[in-house]
């Protein structure tokens, strides 16, 4: 997994609510084994005025010059800001590969719906909690300056505006953090307690022999 | 000190804690299906890493897999991408094993979240797991069950475990009896009205009261699964004696002394009187009607007898342009009555709505009776192969042919519409499944949630109509 330091970026706003993974990244999409390639059909059908079908040449699909990831003033943006229960629905894991590939680093929002907001941290993606009221003032901020950009410091758990004039402050599980700062694979700590599991595993195969074989 | 139902099922799977309050759980069983598998498998072999324990594993193919023409074989999936998923399914299971394996064109295949209570692969205790967001389901048999994303499936193939945190508790009472024509899915739906899709965010549901107990474990699954679409990743019910009754003789739930053991232990699975839990919500069961969506968020949600609502009314900005923008998305004008509203097609199935009780449900309203002709299709997706038969044993598959539904073979199907099954741009359809996202069943899709007896109704009457009616 890719580490999260410090990340300074151009934000873009998605103004809606409840924006669910199937938004982010349509099922036809979900057929690939693998995890990359998914940025060109983030947003598929928000994105392209045509239907999206996995194998398409996207460089030369019709756009939608209204959705706000093709307008020039957000084009490089890796700051995705967002309204409440953003990545509610589907537990695919292809919507953090798909805003990742596309070249976000965090997603700023009020909530996010549970599964994605664990699938970001597992890849890298941070997804950032604030206020109802501090994501309000960053739309008025990002439609307000163009070229507006945001300073993210996990560490330090801060989101700035770029010339310092606001700070806010977010929570994180420190546990979450430390694997983001460090890039850790997780499973390789969990088998650190390999020896716990395995004792766990066999007062349970006593305890309740028809949960196991 | 007293418990509740989630503090009794989180302790007993606590391997490790750290100070910040993550904990390691112990997962009992891990079910896998094509689509979010994949990049499991090939991460574990890229790292040199085996499976912790197989016999946790059971897998189907259900998401891909074509509703027709099974006699095709593999060919008859006829999208190479699909095709790819469900043998690279098959090649994953082949060389790291499982407990059981119920590949396409299997008899025993079918919905993952179907397959796994019908053949007691769910049992009351349990920490279910599954990427795929309506393991839900599984709580319904007072689990631990909820969906997780494909680093975790590959993280539990590895180590049997998850990284978790405790949620709050939320307790949802719903007293007294439903109306006639009036079911789970009814419940469930009212319940995500009232709190949104967003209201048990952070939180694990347990379903109580006299409507819960009344319900069959069929109904019980209904309403767990649609849990997710209420923001919280898991709900439960206590087990009873539907519960055991359920389980009793399935094929991998014990039996003999091991049975009475186990059954003498699950008893325990139940709040205890006096528990705490962090929110109570209450329901009225009398006072709840046949539910219709008439948006894109299964929260935008009315009664039949209702009108689609005016966003003029709404205060809230966001809110209000996001009902503007779903009224768009499904061509509604605002105060059109629900009853007006026509539909092009129509979907009964789903994990949410394809088990043998929502068939016979839905064949009942059925009977004797035609699809509307302004129908161009009625699909009867049965949620496994077990279910399809046992309903061919009661002649429910002739009531729906006769009246003109389709009678498909098992899986997934228009649910998500990752097969070929799907509402092209513009269509309306009344569906039994669990999302009306935009585009969720086809590009430009317009899904109305319903129950199996409202969906049966509305194929009949071509337009959305008040089941409770029928049994006037």
């Amino acid at each position: 997994m890719e580490k999260f330091t410090v990340h300074t970026g151009l934000v873009a706003p998605l103004d809606r609510a409840n924006v669910d993974t199937d938004a982010i990244i349509p099922k036809q999409f979900l057929k690939s084994i693998k995890r990359s390639g998914f940025g060109p059909n983030l947003f598929d059908a928000w994105r392209y005025r045509d239907a999206g079908v996995p194998g398409m040449d996207n460089a030369k699909r019709p756009l939608n010059p209204d959705f706000v990831l093709n307008q020039a003033r957000f084009r490089g943006a890796t700051i995705l800001l967002a309204r409440t229960n953003f990545g509610c629905g589907s537990s695919r894991e292809h919507a953090p590969w798909a805003l990742l590939d596309f070249g976000f680093r965090a997603v700023i929002a009020p909530s996010f719906g549970e599964i994605f907001f664990n699938n970001a941290f597992k890849n890298g993606l941070l997804p950032i909690v604030l206020a109802e009221g501090e994501v309000d003032a960053l739309f008025h901020d990002v439609a307000a300056f163009p070229g507006f950009r945001l300073s993210i410091d996990l560490d330090r758990q801060t989101v700035a505006a770029a010339d310092g004039a606001k700070i806010m402050r977010f929570e994180i599980d420190p546990f979450r953090k430390y694997c983001l700062l460090t890039g850790l694979d997780e499973i390789g700590l969990t088998l650190r307690h390999a020896d716990e599991i395995r004792a766990f595993e066999a007062r349970r195969r006593a305890e309740q022999p028809w949960l196991f074989g | 000190m007293v418990k509740t139902l989630y503090d009794k099922l989180w302790e007993s799977h606590v391997v490790h804690s750290e100070e910040d309050g993550t904990a390691l759980l112990y997962v009992d069983r891990h079910l896998v299906h094509e689509v979010t598998s994949p990049q499991a498998f090939e991460a574990l072999k890229l790292a040199g890493r085996k499976v912790w324990r197989t016999d946790s594993v059971v897998a189907t193919a259900d998401h891909n897999t074509p509703t027709t023409d099974w006699q095709l074989g593999i060919d008859g999936i006829v999208d190479p991408t699909s095709k790819l998923q469900v043998k690279t399914l098959d090649d994953n299971i082949r060389s790291f094993g499982a407990k059981a394996y119920f590949p396409f064109l299997d008899p025993r295949q079918g919905i993952v979240h179907v397959i796994g209570p019908e053949n007691g692969a769910t049992l009351p205790g349990m920490t279910v797991v599954c990427g795929d967001s309506h393991t839900s389901t599984h709580g319904a048999f007072a689990c631990l069950a909820f969906g997780i994303g494909t680093s975790e499936v590959e993280h539990v193939l590895a180590t049997q475990c998850l990284l978790s945190r405790k949620s709050r508790s939320m307790l949802v009472q719903v007293d007294g009896a439903l109306s006639r024509g009036v079911t789970a899915k009814d419940i469930v739906l009212a319940l995500i009205g009232r709190i949104g899709t967003a209201g048990g965010t952070g939180y694990a549901i347990e379903y109580a009261g006299s409507a819960i107990r009344a319900l069959s474990m069929e109904g019980r699954m209904t309403v767990c699964n649609m849990t997710i679409e209420a923001g919280a990743r898991c709900g439960m019910v206590a087990v009873d004696d539907t519960t055991i009754e359920y389980l009793r003789g399935r094929p991998f739930a014990p039996q003999g002394e091991l049975w009475d053991r186990a059954v003498a232990q699950w008893r325990a699975l139940e709040s205890d009187p006096g528990a705490k839990f962090d929110r109570v919500v209450t329901l009225d069961a009398r006072e709840i009607k046949p539910q219709v969506t008439w948006g894109t968020s299964p929260e935008m949600v009315v009664a039949i007898d209702e009108r689609v609502p005016d966003p003029d009314r709404e205060k809230d900005a966001t809110r209000r342009e996001g009902m503007a923008r779903a009224l768009e998305y499904m061509g509604l004008a605002p105060n059109t009555l629900m009853g007006a509203i026509r539909i092009d097609k129509v979907f009964i199935g789903s994990c949410t709505n394809s088990r043998i009780e929502d068939l016979r449900a839905a064949a009942a309203v059925v009977k004797g009776r035609r699809v509307a002709s302004s129908v161009k299709l009625a699909l009867v997706v049965p949620g496994s192969g077990q279910v399809k038969r046992q309903a061919e044993r009661e002649g429910l598959d002739r009531v729906f042919r006769e009246a003109g539904f389709e009678w498909r073979e098992p899986g997934c199907s228009m649910c998500l519409a990752m097969n070929a099954d799907r509402l092209e741009p513009g269509e309306r359809c009344a569906s039994t499944s669990n999302r009306n996202f935009e585009g969720r069943q086809g590009t430009g899709g317009r899904t109305h949630l319903v129950s199996p007896e409202m969906a049966a109704a509305a194929a009949v009457a071509g337009h959305f109509v008040d089941v409770r009616r029928q049994w006037r």
